[in-house]
């Protein structure tokens, strides 16, 4: 079986700063793969290079067989994969429904004509989104909130509708950078439910960037540990948790 | 569709109404500002969709404009075709004196300045915020020097003798009955209006918005922000290139000095006094700044203060970005429901948002 | 066709009026790139300081009695008083320029872009219409301090007004460089325009730097007015406009925020300009904004600015 995602030696570079050296990553479709590190390590500019934000230096990442460095953020939603933001960046006027349905428009078949004369594929393509973006908001428990604007949302609802909007992109592969940050214990257990059914119902493949040792540890398959650019180690949680380069990486880095 | 089209045909017949009663019973003067508000009114609403939703900074407006001004009065001042058998150039004045004359050069106006819109479109690929602003101010200069170098269309004197059109409805002469100047501006109005309403409201007006408000969030879930950015130039400039015929046809010349800088700065501001965003602040804000200047002419000549009109202006301009930047409506639409009712597709922010399952019924399939 | 009839030595005789053009586009072009490095505004009103600049050095000639009225035979000027003029627009503009910056940009500094942009579009026009009113749109024509002479340079002509503009704005420039890279208010207009927040920790006096750049950047904006003046002696309210627009576009064109770089656009469109007003002087004006456009598309950071890549 060939992975879902593969990148091979994927470097890149800032100035005389690697940020990324020689990342090997191979995530098999229905993974729940975490990817974790310390501050810095490098693993937002790995979804950026995933994602076609930053072009790589060297390297190649394959996704579904098919080249995708190069390509640029557009063409790689169009694939099929997704993200959310370590810095939320909701579109904060529009309301949360209409936040979920801007994930579904790149699958609406309509020209702008039929919008601007209001011709029956408009209604029909209206009623598709609304449709999706309400089960995704029910999916995350927030559609008892979809009329409000983004930014009236409390900080871990707004984290929740970022991964709704996602998901309306209907990707393989959804990546989510530090989804639990600044969210209480409560919110975090019904997040690790949350991720977990991602893959599981939605059968969306996971790769999660994550801080809380508890909740990679609880909810991955399996973990990869980045530092100063480099991964690791690579293996279960409880490999990786007793491994002593991961154990030096995070007491010394902090 | 169909309820797009009874709004339109009903907007339609209102207009007609407003231009008899106006011709009727109001001074010419009055009349004349009111043809302005309209004119402003499309201007704004156009704008507002290149700056108030895609969040882009254009300060060409005028540019837009001039284009589509010298456009349309070229073909109806000059519409001149050559003639092989003569080896001449004629006018056909059977073409040029119809109204479907007067249109086809409206239009021809509206679709030069897209095409330049195009143009102007594609430099939003890399330019953002006060760069895009100089750039596009730029272009609207480029293009009032080479319209006052460009002899065919009378140079630095402009065009004159731009005719103005009507349609007759009854009797002759100077009793007829006819529909004119209002009647083909508010059509405009009306039809500006509308499509740009029910663009707002659609997966492609989500789209613009989400380009504004987090251009890199919008691309990464697969909206094609390059692609937005141009539509948004395209349709904003078709819209002013339509106002610019309609204006020169209102005040029957047209010359380069109409269509300076300060000309875009004015389209900017009322949508900043109305709020940047919103479609009805943009219209309010249009018809405040068109109607002021005129009210603020008479106190300038009874105070005896030539000039004092600006001061004011820009004060007010300077106070109200200092106290209250975000206009007089935010980005929120004043929303009447009378209005809401007329234009398809229900809002869908706000707090009567309908329930899930209300909301499913009420969608037309 | 008509390009035949210009000689090469037309262009170069061309090229060098364009130095000392450029060189006024230059003394305006620096108030623009300071202002920008240090708040990342683009100062519309800039221009209309530098309208304000050339007012401001007729106005001393005026009540000294050196203006005729109208019809009356014109006094010749004593060189001294041009001194005078200098020193008394100068210190007007810098007190203009500082008085823009408390009142209408600093309860802004936090605002949005666009609100800090329109304001700077909405003080402009207060300036333009303003001095409209208080000193008439009618021209004012600014007093002859000196008698035009030809020099001989080599094979071309330069008055001796153009070569006054020339050693004047340079040793401004130069003046200008030296402070800002020597002094220790220069360096905290530089730590300022690296980083504001960082500035601030370190214990610069942030607001006392932006004010103290406003003041500079119209003070070189003032000596551009009075030297155009004295070579285009026409004084109108709206004269900063086109001025104003074409100095900021060769302070893109240097790359914003670098002085150097504002003297080096200031030269290549002055140059550009004189250059092509060879063969017509309306198309002239539209060199500058072809110029930013494409500097715009093709180096958006100038000739000598600094690229910079945005973090996600
Ligand atoms: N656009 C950029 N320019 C320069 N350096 C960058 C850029 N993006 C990221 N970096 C650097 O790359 C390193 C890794 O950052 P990042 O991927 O955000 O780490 P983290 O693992 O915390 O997500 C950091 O040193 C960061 O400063
Ligand atoms: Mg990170």
């Amino acid at each position: 079986m060939t992975a879902l995602l593969e990148t091979k030696s994927l470097t890149i570079r800032f100035g005389g700063l690697t940020a990324v050296d020689s990342f090997n990553l191979s995530i098999n479709e229905g993974d729940l793969f975490g990817l974790i590190g310390p501050n810095g390590a490098g693993k937002t500019t790995v979804f950026n290079m995933l994602t076609g934000v930053y072009l790589p230096t060297e390297g190649t990442a394959q996704f579904d067989g098919q080249l995708i460095n190069g390509k640029n953020p557009v063409q790689v939603a169009r694939l099929g994969i997704s993200r959310t933001f370590q810095n939320i960046r909701l579109f904060d006027e529009l309301s949360v429904l209409e936040n979920a349905m801007t994930g579904a428009h790149q699958h609406a078949r309509l020209t702008v004509w039929e919008s601007l004369f209001r011709l029956p594929r408009h209604y029909k393509e209206e009623a598709r989104q609304r449709e999706r973006a309400y089960e995704l908001l029910a999916f995350m428990g927030l559609d008892d909130r979809a009329g409000l604007t983004a930014k009236q949302l409390p900080y871990g609802h707004r984290r929740k509708l970022e991964i709704a909007r996602a998901l309306a992109t209907e990707p393989r592969l959804i990546c989510l950078d530090e989804p639990a940050a600044g969210m209480n214990t409560g919110e975090k257990s019904e997040l690790s439910a949350l991720i977990r059914k991602i893959r599981d119902e939605l059968n969306v493949t996971v790769l999660v960037i994550e801080h809380d040792m508890k909740l990679v540890m609880g909810i991955c398959e399996k973990v990869q540990v980045l530092d100063y650019g480099e991964t690791i180690a690579l293996g279960t949680p409880r490999e990786v948790q007793n491994d002593p380069k991961v154990i030096e990486a995070y007491l010394g880095g902090d | 569709m169909r309820r797009s089209l009874a709004t339109l045909l009903v907007a339609l017949a209102i207009c007609a109404g407003m231009n008899l009663f106006l011709a009727q019973f109001i001074e010419e003067y009055v009349v004349q500002v009111i043809n302005m508000v309209g004119v402003s009114i499309i201007l704004a609403v156009s704008l507002n969709v290149i700056n108030g939703l895609t969040g882009q900074f254009s300060l060409g407006h005028a540019g837009f404009m001039a284009i589509g001004a010298y456009v349309s009065a070229f073909f109806t001042t000059d519409l001149s075709y050559f003639n092989p058998d003569t080896a001449e150039y004629v006018t056909d004045p059977a073409l040029v004196s119809s109204v479907w004359g007067y249109l086809g050069a409206l239009i021809a106006g509206g679709v030069a300045a897209a095409v330049a819109g195009v143009l102007v479109g594609i430099p939003t690929l890399r330019l953002k915020g006060d760069y895009l602003a100089i750039a596009t101010l730029g272009f609207g200069e480029i293009v009032r020097i080479l319209i006052t170098n460009f002899e065919k269309v009378g140079g630095a004197n402009g065009l004159s003798g731009v005719p103005q059109f009507q349609i007759v409805l009854s009797g002759e002469g100077k009793d007829a009955l006819a529909l004119d100047g209002t009647f083909f501006i508010f059509s405009f109005v009306i039809i500006c209006v509308l499509l740009s309403a029910q663009l707002q409201r659609s997966t492609f007006g989500r789209a613009l918005i989400a380009v504004r408000e987090n251009e890199l969030a919008a691309e990464v879930m697969g909206i094609p922000t390059v692609r937005m950015k141009i539509f948004a130039f395209v349709y904003g400039a078709f819209f002013a290139g339509i106002a610019g015929g309609l204006f020169a046809h209102l005040l029957q010349t047209v010359t380069p000095a109409s269509f300076t800088f300060m000309k875009s700065v004015e389209v900017v501001v009322m949508l900043v006094l109305g709020g940047l965003g919103s479609m009805t602040g943009a219209i309010v804000g249009a018809i405040v700044l068109t109607v002021l200047p005129e009210a603020l002419r008479d106190v300038e000549q009874e105070a005896d203060l030539p000039g004092i009109r600006m001061v004011v202006y820009s004060l007010v301009l300077i106070l109200l970005m200092i106290f209250r930047p975000q206009g007089i409506f935010g980005q929120r639409e004043l929303s009447l429901r009378l209005l809401r009712r007329l234009v398809p597709g229900r809002r869908i922010s706000g707090d009567e948002t309908p329930k899930p399952s209300e909301d499913r019924k009420g969608t037309e399939l | 066709m008509f390009l035949l009839e210009v000689t090469s030595e037309q262009i170069f005789q061309q090229a060098l009026n364009g130095v000392s053009k450029g060189a006024v586009y230059a003394l305006i072009a620096v108030g623009y790139t300071m202002v920008y490095g240090v708040l990342q505004l683009i100062n519309f009103a800039h221009g209309e300081v530098y309208m304000l600049g050339a007012y401001f050095a007729y106005y001393p000639a005026k009540w000294a009695g050196y203006i005729p009225d109208e019809g009356g035979e014109k006094p010749k000027v004593p060189l001294y008083f041009i001194g005078v003029c200098i020193l008394f627009s100068m210190a007007a503009c810098a007190a203009i320029g500082m008085l823009i910056e408390r009142l209408a940009y600093r309860p802004l500094r936090n605002a949005s872009r666009l609100a800090a942009l329109i304001t700077a579009i909405g003080v402009s026009l207060l300036l333009q219409n303003g001095s409209q009113i208080m000193f008439g749109s009618d021209p004012k024509y600014f007093p002859r301090f000196m008698d035009r002479e030809s020099v001989q340079l080599g094979m071309f002509d330069v008055s001796n007004t153009q070569v006054t503009i020339m050693v004047v704005a340079a040793v401004a420039m130069i003046g200008l460089h030296l402070f800002v890279q020597k002094t220790k208010p220069g360096m905290a207009m530089r730590a300022v325009s690296f980083d504001m927040r960082t500035a601030r920790l370190m214990g610069v006096n942030v607001d006392g730097t932006i004010a103290l750049t406003f003041a500079i950047g119209s003070i070189m904006a003032s000596i551009g007015g009075v030297l155009i003046a004295m070579d285009q002696p026409r004084l109108t309210p709206l004269m900063g406009l086109l001025m104003g627009l074409k100095a900021f576009v060769a302070a893109v064109l240097g790359g914003i925020g670098s002085i150097p770089g504002a003297a080096l656009g200031g030269l290549i469109l002055g140059i550009a300009e004189s250059v092509v007003g060879t063969w017509s002087t309306t198309y002239a004006d539209a060199v500058a904004f072809v110029i930013l456009i494409l500097v715009l598309l093709v180096k958006p950071s100038g000739l000598l600015g600094k690229t910079g890549r945005e973090k996600v």
